[in-house]
């Protein structure tokens, strides 16, 4: 087909999915973000298959009109972060709770929900919403975050100006199998102040999430998360962080399960010697399962270091991606760059896609970047069966292992050592579901 | 206690034949060793008896007190009370020394109908074997054999031997890679374990081993078969004239 002619298709598919569509009701600053965030969504058109950025995950449940319905998981178990000491935001199938939620005031840093923020004259936030979504589109169209600023019906606005007591815990509940949810939050974390942002639960059938945080001089912003293991959930998410001089933003995600998962991380180093480790970690299982990490990494400062570390592991026939670029602009001298993907196929059906990209215009840089596919190794299995462990224990340590070092990266050992014990419950619980 | 039988096994991917009918009985409460030259069959030997893929048996028989191992899997042989303290031990990024110790005790455990062992109990238990081969604490802590020395690895076995208390140990070459000191040290921890109850194979390329740990019965095994059987003094033999001259003898 011409290029003209997919071009007016694309643009015609946006105009069919938007014409069913208003913008929510906002103040003032809010509808005109919305209208600026349509504006782009129309020029870009919605994702298709034949785009470079998704040629390896197929949008189509994400951009149809309908979300697919998604059974509710019956599990017995409490929330991850849970027994954590955090301020807690609920959201139901994309909508706060305030009543599930706690007391959202605490010393140096103030919670507001977004639909509030909108209706009054915050500038941090109206300086935020939208505007890194935006700047985003100049190395990549990323029509569906474009999207969710436009149409997002909840989120909360966050800004931290000391370092609270406490971590903020967003929990994402979902009680319907059919829910449709669209959530934007912001985060503003001033000069030397740091938040800790732990956020949990499947949200919804379908879930659309975008996350700005602009990270100013001297702050650091930790955000750990697990995405829901509801097997039949769709997501897609976008994280969006600009970091200033010298400050820190480390971001780990845990996904387990979910037929269709896309989690964008968009990093900008605009201020000399600043930090973002990026990394993730999932377990797929199943034909129907399909995980996209896409991240991208832009160094505009110098000194700066950057990152992104990737594990999964894929049992029948389930579907990994990794597409990780670090762009390096003119006068980012020693930037200090590093990726690594790896894939741990347990049997031949599944398969990891990676696509690991560097484009760099300064000189005096260190980057490297790797990427591997392996099966699991039959000398550690052995080993560990000659002393007894049967075959699936075996395997199951040799996987924890194997997203061990990923799970390094987050920086408080309490939340790492909270995942890896999920880990382990949740690989248990398979195997005896296995053997029933 | 082990019971081996025209014990004939060749490589899963070629048509090569390494052991030709192999018999061998260890009794409970003694020491035999296996020697002989590179290529004779005797780690074969020892991979078949602890389950490793890739060997097909195509006659004989193995039991461990009467039980049939060559219808086990590798987990339910050593539940059995099979060790094979290996030659080259298998390095594991990620698994601690300590996790997997306790996986491995607690899973044979169950496999015999047995209580879980407490984590004092452990701690205390291994603590006070690792003391006895000193291993150090932050060996227990690291990755299974990640960044171990060769003689580290082998003191490593030796712990998981005395940790587990087997029925019946294999030893394939552990003194390779040891220098004098760590062979005393390994040496005492299997002179340790030797008790009534308890046999073993002790598989070596030299006599020095066998100075240590001194054998009640020794074995010469060429291409594929035990040719010969003696006493210790036949180790002595063997470190005086090699193995041409047996080999010839037998021929």
């Amino acid at each position: 087909m011409a290029r003209a002619a997919i071009r007016q298709q694309k643009i015609d598919a946006t105009e069919e999915r938007l014409s069913g569509l208003s913008l929510p009701e906002s103040g003032a600053w809010g509808q005109e973000a919305r209208e600026a965030a349509l504006e782009r969504l129309r020029s870009m058109g919605l994702p298709h298959r034949r785009d470079e950025y998704w040629k390896f995950t197929d949008p189509g449940t994400l951009t149809r009109a309908e979300a697919p319905p998604a059974a509710l998981l019956d599990a017995d178990e409490a929330a991850v972060f849970d027994d954590v000491d955090a301020v807690r935001v609920v959201f139901v199938d994309g909508v706060f709770d305030p009543d599930a939620s706690s007391d959202l005031t605490m010393e140096g840093i103030e919670i507001v929900r977004l639909s509030d923020a909108m209706a009054s004259d915050i500038h941090w936030a109206r300086d935020l919403y939208g505007v890194l979504e935006a700047r985003s589109h100049e190395n990549v169209p990323r029509p569906l975050a474009a999207f969710n600023t436009a149409f997002a019906t909840d989120g909360i606005v966050i800004r931290v100006t000391a370092t609270p007591s406490k971590p903020v815990q967003v929990k994402y509940l979902r009680k319907s199998e059919r829910s449709d949810a669209i959530l934007h939050h912001c985060v503003k974390v001033e000069t030397g102040a740091s938040l800790t942002l732990l956020e949990s639960g499947p949200a919804a059938a379908r879930f659309s999430k975008g996350l700005e945080v602009d990270v100013a001089d001297g702050a650091q912003m930790h955000l750990v998360k697990t995405q829901g293991r509801d097997h039949e959930r769709r997501a897609v998410t976008a994280t969006f962080a600009r970091l200033g001089t010298e400050s820190v933003f480390k971001a780990f995600c845990l996904t387990v399960n979910g037929v269709l998962t896309r989690n964008e991380v968009v990093v900008d180093l605009t201020g000399d010697d600043a930090v973002a480790h990026v990394a993730g970690a999932c377990l797929g299982d199943g034909a129907d399962f399909h995980h996209d990490d896409t991240v991208f990494i832009t160094h505009d400062a110098q000194r700066c270091e950057s990152r992104q570390v990737f594990k999964k592991v894929l049992r029948n026939g389930a579907t990994g991606v990794f597409q990780g670029k670090i762009l390096v602009k003119p006068g980012a001298q020693k930037t200090d760059g590093y990726q690594i993907s790896q894939s741990l196929l347990l049997d031949e059906a599944s398969q990891f896609l990676a696509k690991p990209e560097l484009e760099i215009y300064a000189d005096d840089v260190a980057c490297s970047h790797g990427s591997t596919s392996g099966a699991i190794d039959r000398d550690a299995l052995y080993y560990l069966r000659a002393r007894g462990v049967p075959e699936g224990i075996a395997q199951d340590l040799l996987t924890l292992a194997f997203v061990a070092e990923a799970l390094e990266e987050i920086e408080n050992e309490a939340y790492a050592e909270a995942l890896r014990e999920r880990l382990a419950q949740w690989l248990e619980r398979r195997r005896e579901r296995k053997q029933a | 206690m082990l019971n081996i039988k025209g014990l004939e096994v060749k490589l899963e991917e070629e048509d090569k034949q390494i052991l030709k009918g192999v018999d061998l009985e260890v009794e409970a409460g003694s020491v035999h060793a296996i020697m002989g030259p590179n290529g004779s069959g005797k780690s074969t030997l020892s991979y078949v008896l602890s389950g490793r893929d890739g060997y097909e048996v195509t006659a004989g028989t193995a039991m461990l007190e009467g039980a049939d191992l060559l219808d086990m899997d590798p987990e339910e042989r050593a539940a059995a009370g099979l060790f094979l303290a290996f030659q080259y031990p298998v390095e594991i990024p990620g698994v601690g020394n300590m996790t997997f110790l306790r996986t491995a005790v607690n899973a044979q455990r169950v496999a015999r109908g047995q209580e879980e062992m407490s984590s004092a109990d452990f701690l205390k238990l291994v603590r006070a074997k690792a003391k006895e081969l000193q291993i150090e604490p932050d060996m227990l802590k690291r990755s299974v054999n990640v960044g171990f020395s060769g003689g580290e690895k082998k003191r490593n076995e030796i712990l998981q031997m005395a940790v587990l208390e087997p029925k019946m140990c294999i030893l394939d070459e552990t003194d390779s890679g040891l220098d004098v000191d760590a062979m005393r040290l390994v040496s005492d921890g299997v002179n340790a374990l030797r008790d009534a109850g308890r046999g073993f194979l002790v598989i070596t390329h030299y006599q020095r081993l066998l100075d240590h740990i001194v054998p009640d019965v020794v074995h010469i095994m060429s291409d594929g078969r035990i040719v010969k059987s003696g006493g210790p003094e036949l180790a002595l033999e063997v470190e005086k004239n090699g193995y041409a001259d047996i080999l010839n003898e037998v021929a």
